[in-house]
């Protein structure tokens, strides 16, 4: 009989975009879990080698790190741009157009995170057989909600087409303004369905809202622990997904900074590098690196913000905290239901902008004192993404440096993962199919764009190798293909 | 008539061509009575479950997964077609090939991320755990690794553009685009 020794099992997600991630879980001689760690196995390169382009080029660019967001990396290089040409107000026109691109891309990637990727688990159950878990199966047995998903992506990405002029990749946002308007055809052929949408993404804040309530014992059990939280609020504290000042609370809500300067950004946060994955892991510098770290994105949002401007979805955030009795919400699977509060919202103000006549302006451009340093911070859907960068004379970026939404939530994702892997793993003696998706729900809960999309679109596919102590693989298996379960020793 | 099987994956991209796919909005349902998805990540299938008519890939290679990925469709689909700029010519992440008066481009990116004053890392360790597959000297296209049947130009190519690509090959037809559907932005 083999002795036994501490093991590392391998779950490899195989779908990616701009990052590709791995799960290892570690294990002691007792089968007992110690430690569970995300990869980010992918590497681009992109703050060294956007050294020497030209300013104008950087936000059509840098877009191609993430095709799922691009519009929150097109406005973020754009913002920061406009910083260096010396804009600190844009145009009515230029704003407006902006924010509305914005809304219709955090309205697509938080439907299409929900409806395509998550509401199989939602529905089919975590447990459910891996060849079930799939959009494909959610056209099948439920297409009515299928369709209001496309639809709705649909309308998220007009949106970007009228105003970004592409559905992916769009090149309208330029340093220190917009090179196009909304005409009276393009915002008509919008005005036209918003209504739907309104109806329709109401809808989804109740499917997500049930789902929390009516599996209260499984979200308060899944990957629950305190953290710090941060996002761009409005200087009233409202929710402000394109500009605002950082704010930062404890797990008990108390303030760590409010309404900073994101220029300064560098004096609050930091990053920090470890061996085992490529993404970085920011910490806010006062509370040190282990003490520090912090989520983002709609959970986070959701509590720090003081209130929503549009009617609706502040309704709906009332319910939200009034669930979480008015104390920061900590569940991972609550992501769900503060997205959909998001997309509520980005309706709301999508009609809103549609209806002002400002779209039609004709001011597009304004150009001032030119600076040497641009730094811009948005709320991107998967929570703050920060710009930086230098540029030379002779219009040449100099220095880069970018902190994607994701990588914000790193530690978290890593916390969640060893979470659930202690829960679920920990002294079987069986790896089984089930317990592994358990590990890809806790991932992708916080819709990593790890790839934007590690999984972004489809469920992870697992791959679990198994190694002795020595580091000797002893077997492997996936989800899939065998589809018997895993033997662990 | 038998559904087509499809196979795809994205090596180093963006997953934008994946998403310009699902930009085929409601005709994802049509398109599911003509084909059937194998190995995707639009679903669970990480191997393939068996022959595939056709292989989309979007995305070139950085690492050496990517080059082994791409091996496996070559190996198993019998029409293989890089769909979109990085897939044929890198896009992106090639940049990182043309980083000027360098002999070792891969390792100034490497520096600037990871051994700066402004991140926390005493030692200026590059991250270098076993599980990180390794990085390649410098990005290839898929041309460059395997034999490609078709390309699809386009950053990404268009949702309509891929949606009239699949109804050729579907029918065992080569794709002939229209002028207007051809775009390399
Ligand atoms: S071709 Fe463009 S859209 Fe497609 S993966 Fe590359 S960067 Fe993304």
């Amino acid at each position: 009989m083999k002795t036994k020794k501490a093991r590392i099992l391998e779950i490899e997600p195989l779908t990616r975009v701009e990052g590709h991630g791995k799960v290892t879980v570690h294990l002691d001689e007792n089968n007992k879990v110690t430690e569970a760690r995300l990869h980010i196995v992918e590497f681009r390169g992109f703050e060294r080698f956007i050294q020497g382009r030209l300013l104008w080029e950087v936000p059509v660019i840098v877009q191609r790190l993430c095709g799922i967001c691009p519009v929150s990396h097109h406005l973020a290089a754009a913002k920061a741009m406009d910083m260096i040409v010396g804009v600190d107000q844009l145009t009515p026109t230029a704003e407006k157009m902006r924010r509305l691109m914005h809304y219709g891309q955090v309205m697509q990637s938080n439907v299409l995170h929900f409806f395509h990727l998550c509401s199989p688990d939602l529905l089919f159950g975590f447990s459910a057989p891996a060849k079930k878990r799939n959009i494909f199966s959610i056209i099948k047995e439920f297409p009515d909600l299928a369709k209001k998903g496309v639809l709705m992506r649909k309308f998220g990405q007009e949106v970007i087409l009228h105003t970004a002029g592409k559905k992916i990749h769009g090149n309208s946002a330029i340093p220190g303004g917009i090179n196009k308007n909304l005409s009276i055809a393009e915002r008509d052929s919008l005005l036209k369905d918003i209504d739907q949408m309104l109806e329709w993404s109401q809808e989804a804040v109740d499917i997500s809202k049930n789902y929390t309530l009516e599996h209260l014992g499984l979200v308060e059990a899944f990957g629950n622990f305190k953290s710090n939280h941060m996002s761009l609020v409005r200087e009233d504290g409202a929710l402000d997904l394109y500009d605002g000042g950082l704010r930062a609370i404890d797990a008990s809500g108390n303030l760590i900074f409010d309404h900073m300067d994101y220029r300064n950004f560098d004096q609050f946060i930091m990053e920090e590098v470890k061996p085992w994955s490529y993404m970085k892991f920011p910490f806010i510098k006062s509370r040190g690196n282990l003490d520090g770290w912090y989520r983002v994105g709609p959970l986070a949002r959701m509590n720090t913000i003081s209130f929503i401007d549009t009617p609706l979805a502040n309704a709906r955030h009332a319910e939200f905290r009034e669930f979480s009795k008015h104390k920061p919400a900590n569940m991972t699977l609550a992501y769900h239901w503060a997205r959909m509060i998001e997309v509520l919202h980005c309706v709301e103000k999508i009609k809103e902008l549609l209806l002002d006549p400002d779209l039609q302006g004709s001011d597009l451009k304004l150009t001032g004192e030119r600076r040497e340093e641009g730094i811009a911070v948005i709320e991107a859907p998967r929570g703050s993404l920060f710009h930086h960068y230098k540029v030379n004379e002779n219009d040449q970026v100099t220095y880069c440096n970018l902190i994607v939404s994701t990588t914000h939530n790193n530690t978290a994702m890593n916390l969640a993962v060893t979470d659930v892997a202690k829960k679920y793993i920990s002294g079987q003696s069986r790896i089984t199919e089930a317990m592994l998706n358990h590990i890809e729900v806790a991932v992708r809960a916080y819709d990593p764009c790890l790839s934007c999309a590690t999984h972004a679109l489809g469920q992870m596919p697992l791959v679990v190798e198994l190694f002795d102590a020595d580091n000797n693989l002893i077997d492997t298996g996936s989800q899939f293909v065998n589809k018997s379960p895993i033997q662990t020793t | 008539m038998k559904k087509k099987r499809i196979a795809t994956t994205s090596l180093a991209g963006c997953f934008g061509c994946h998403m310009s796919l699902l930009d085929i909005d409601e005709r994802i349902f049509d398109l599911l009575e003509l084909v059937e998805f194998d190995r995707s990540p639009l679903n669970d299938l990480k191997k393939f479950t068996r022959r595939c008519d056709i292989g989309l890939i979007e995305g070139g290679c950085c690492n050496e997964e990517n080059v082994h990925v791409l091996r496996e469709f070559r190996q198993n689909c019998d029409i293989l077609v890089a769909v979109g700029q990085c897939a044929m010519m890198g896009g992106l992440p090639v940049m990182r090939n043309a980083i000027m008066h360098s002999d070792d481009p891969l390792r100034e990116c490497l520096d600037e991320a990871f051994c700066t004053p402004k991140v926390l890392n005493p030692e200026n360790q590059i991250p270098n755990d076993p599980a990180l597959p390794l990085l390649l000297d410098k990005v290839y296209t898929c041309v460059d690794v395997v034999k490609i049947d078709y390309q699809i130009p386009g950053c990404p190519p268009s949702g309509e553009t891929i949606w009239r690509a699949l109804n050729a090959l579907v029918k065992n037809e080569a794709p002939a685009l229209e002028y207007d559907l051809i775009k390399y932005d």
